[in-house]
C-alpha cells in the first residue's frame, strides 16, 4: 500500500479527528466540575516519566543478585515488589514466573491488555494488538520466532493468559558472563520484552530501550 | 459475551509489529483520555470490570478498526451517559446543558497520586470455602453468557488441572453489571497446549488461565 493511499484510508476509516474529539470532551467535564485538569497532567507524567520497565528491571537484577530476594519474589511477589518501593495501580496482585533452561514464560491478555503497570508501565502497542493477542495461546513458538527468539522442542512454552486480576512477570534466566556485575549493571541488561516473556537478556543488547 | 475481544486462538490478524523506541503515548489526546478515565473512576459510578464491558460492547468492526484510546473514548463516553454525568447532548455539543450543577473534582491531584501508587485491590477478606485444590483435575465450564465474562472461548469444555489458588476476588459476571461483587476463589488452571489445540501444539506447552471458581467443575 502507498503512503498516500494508507493517509487516505486513515482519514475514511476515523470520521471524526480523536485528538478534537477527546479535548472536546476534557473542556466539558473540566466545564462540569468533573475533572481536574492537574490531576489529568500528574496522571500523563507518572505514566509517561516515572512508571516503566525500569522499575521491573531493578526488581529482576536484585532477584539476580540475592538469592533470598529472588525466593520471597517467587513466594510473595507482591511484598517482595514493594521492598523496591513499586506497587499500585494494575499490580497490585503481582506473580512472577521464572525462566530456566527448561521452561520459558510467555505472557498474554487474550481478553483486553492486562500487563503490570507499576513494574512495566503501558503496554507497548503490539501487546495490545489483535496480532499478538490472537496467536500467543495458540502458536507461542510461532509468535516468539517472530520477535527473533527460536527456542528448542525440549524446552516447555508456559504462557499465562491474564484473565483475572493476577499480573504476571516474568524473570528471565541471568545470561552468562555476568558475573560480578553490580546491580545496576545488570538492570541496564534487562528489557521489557524479556519481562513479557517475547525475548531473553543478552549481554550484547546491554542499553536497548525495549 | 462472545465478541471479537476474545480473541484467543483466532487465525488472520496479520504480523505483530514492534515499533523500536516506542513513546508511552503516541499522540497528547491519547494521555488525555487515558488520564480521563482514571479521574472519572474517581466518580465510583462504575467499577473495573464494567469499564471493560463498555470497550467489548464496541461493535466488532469498530473495535478491529479502532485503535487502543480510540476504544477509551468509546468506552469512557458509554460509562459517563449511563452514570447519568454527562448527556449525549453536552457530549456532542462540548458544553454543560444550561442550568447543570457543577461538581468538585471527584479526583483531585493528592488523589490521583494515591490512586496510582495504592491501586485498587480486587480481593476481598472474606471467608469462602474453597471447592478445588492444587493439583486437581478440573474442566471450565461450557457456558456462553450474553454479559461481561473472562472465561475466554477457547477454554470452555476444556479439561485442566489447578495449579494454585490465589484467593478470594469479586466476580467479574455479576460486578460488570452491578449485581454484587459475589466473592469467590480464583485458581490458576493449567491446560495442555494439546488439549486446547489438538496435535499441532507443543507437547510440553501449556496454557495457565486465571478462573473463577464459578468456571470450573470436577473433571
Amino acid at each position: 500500500m502507498t503512503q498516500a493511499h494508507q493517509h487516505e484510508h486513515d482519514h475514511q476509516a476515523v470520521p471524526s479527528d480523536p485528538a478534537l474529539r477527546v479535548k472536546a470532551l476534557e473542556s466539558l467535564l473540566v466545564e462540569k466540575g468533573l475533572v481536574d485538569r492537574a490531576a489529568l497532567d500528574t496522571l500523563v507524567d507518572a505514566y509517561e516519566h516515572k512508571i516503566g520497565p525500569r522499575n521491573g528491571a531493578r526488581v529482576v537484577a536484585r532477584a539476580w543478585s540475592d538469592p533470598a530476594y529472588k525466593q520471597r519474589l517467587l513466594s510473595d511477589a507482591d511484598i517482595a515488589i514493594a521492598e523496591m518501593g513499586y506497587g499500585g495501580m494494575q499490580g497490585e496482585h503481582m506473580v512472577v514466573v521464572e525462566n530456566s533452561a527448561k521452561v520459558h514464560n510467555l505472557v498474554v491478555c487474550t481478553l483486553c491488555s492486562c500487563y503490570p503497570w507499576p513494574v512495566l508501565g503501558l503496554p507497548p502497542v503490539w501487546y495490545k494488538s489483535a496480532p499478538y493477542r490472537s496467536r500467543a495461546v495458540i502458536d507461542p513458538r510461532g509468535v516468539l520466532r517472530e520477535f527473533g527468539l527460536e527456542l528448542p522442542e525440549e524446552v516447555e512454552v508456559r504462557v499465562w493468559d491474564s484473565t483475572a486480576e493476577l499480573r504476571y512477570l516474568v524473570l528471565p534466566e541471568r545470561p552468562t558472563g555476568t558475573d560480578g556485575m553490580s546491580e545496576e549493571a545488570l538492570a541496564a541488561l534487562v528489557s521489557r520484552d524479556a519481562m513479557v516473556g517475547v525475548a531473553k537478556v543478552s549481554v550484547s543488547k546491554a542499553g536497548s530501550a525495549a | 459475551m462472545n465478541g471479537v475481544h476474545d480473541m484467543g486462538g483466532m487465525h488472520g490478524m496479520g504480523p505483530i509489529v514492534e515499533e523500536d523506541n516506542e513513546p508511552v503515548f503516541h499522540h497528547e489526546w491519547e494521555g488525555r483520555i487515558f488520564a480521563m478515565n482514571l479521574a472519572m473512576g474517581a466518580w465510583r459510578k462504575w467499577n473495573l470490570d464494567a469499564s471493560r464491558h463498555s470497550r467489548e460492547l464496541i461493535p466488532p468492526a469498530e473495535y478491529l478498526r479502532m485503535s487502543y484510546y480510540e476504544k477509551w473514548v468509546a468506552g469512557l463516553v458509554e460509562l459517563m451517559v449511563q452514570g447519568a454525568l454527562t448527556t449525549r447532548a453536552e457530549i456532542e455539543s462540548g458544553v454543560p446543558s444550561a442550568g447543570s450543577m457543577k461538581a468538585v473534582p471527584a479526583m483531585t491531584v493528592d488523589k490521583a497520586v494515591a490512586r496510582v501508587t495504592k491501586g485498587g485491590p480486587a480481593n476481598r477478606n472474606v471467608d469462602v470455602a474453597a471447592r478445588f485444590q492444587a493439583g486437581q483435575r478440573v474442566r471450565a465450564r461450557n457456558i456462553n453468557p450474553v454479559g461481561h465474562t473472562r472465561l475466554p472461548r477457547y477454554a470452555r469444555g476444556k479439561p485442566g488441572t489447578i495449579d494454585r489458588d490465589h484467593g478470594v476476588f469479586v466476580f467479574p459476571d455479576t460486578n460488570a453489571h452491578f449485581l454484587g461483587e459475589k466473592p469467590q476463589h480464583v485458581y490458576s488452571v493449567c491446560f495442555a497446549a494439546r488439549e486446547l489445540w489438538g496435535g499441532q501444539a507443543g507437547e510440553k506447552d501449556s496454557v495457565y488461565v486465571d478462573m473463577w471458581e464459578d468456571y470450573l467443575e470436577p473433571a
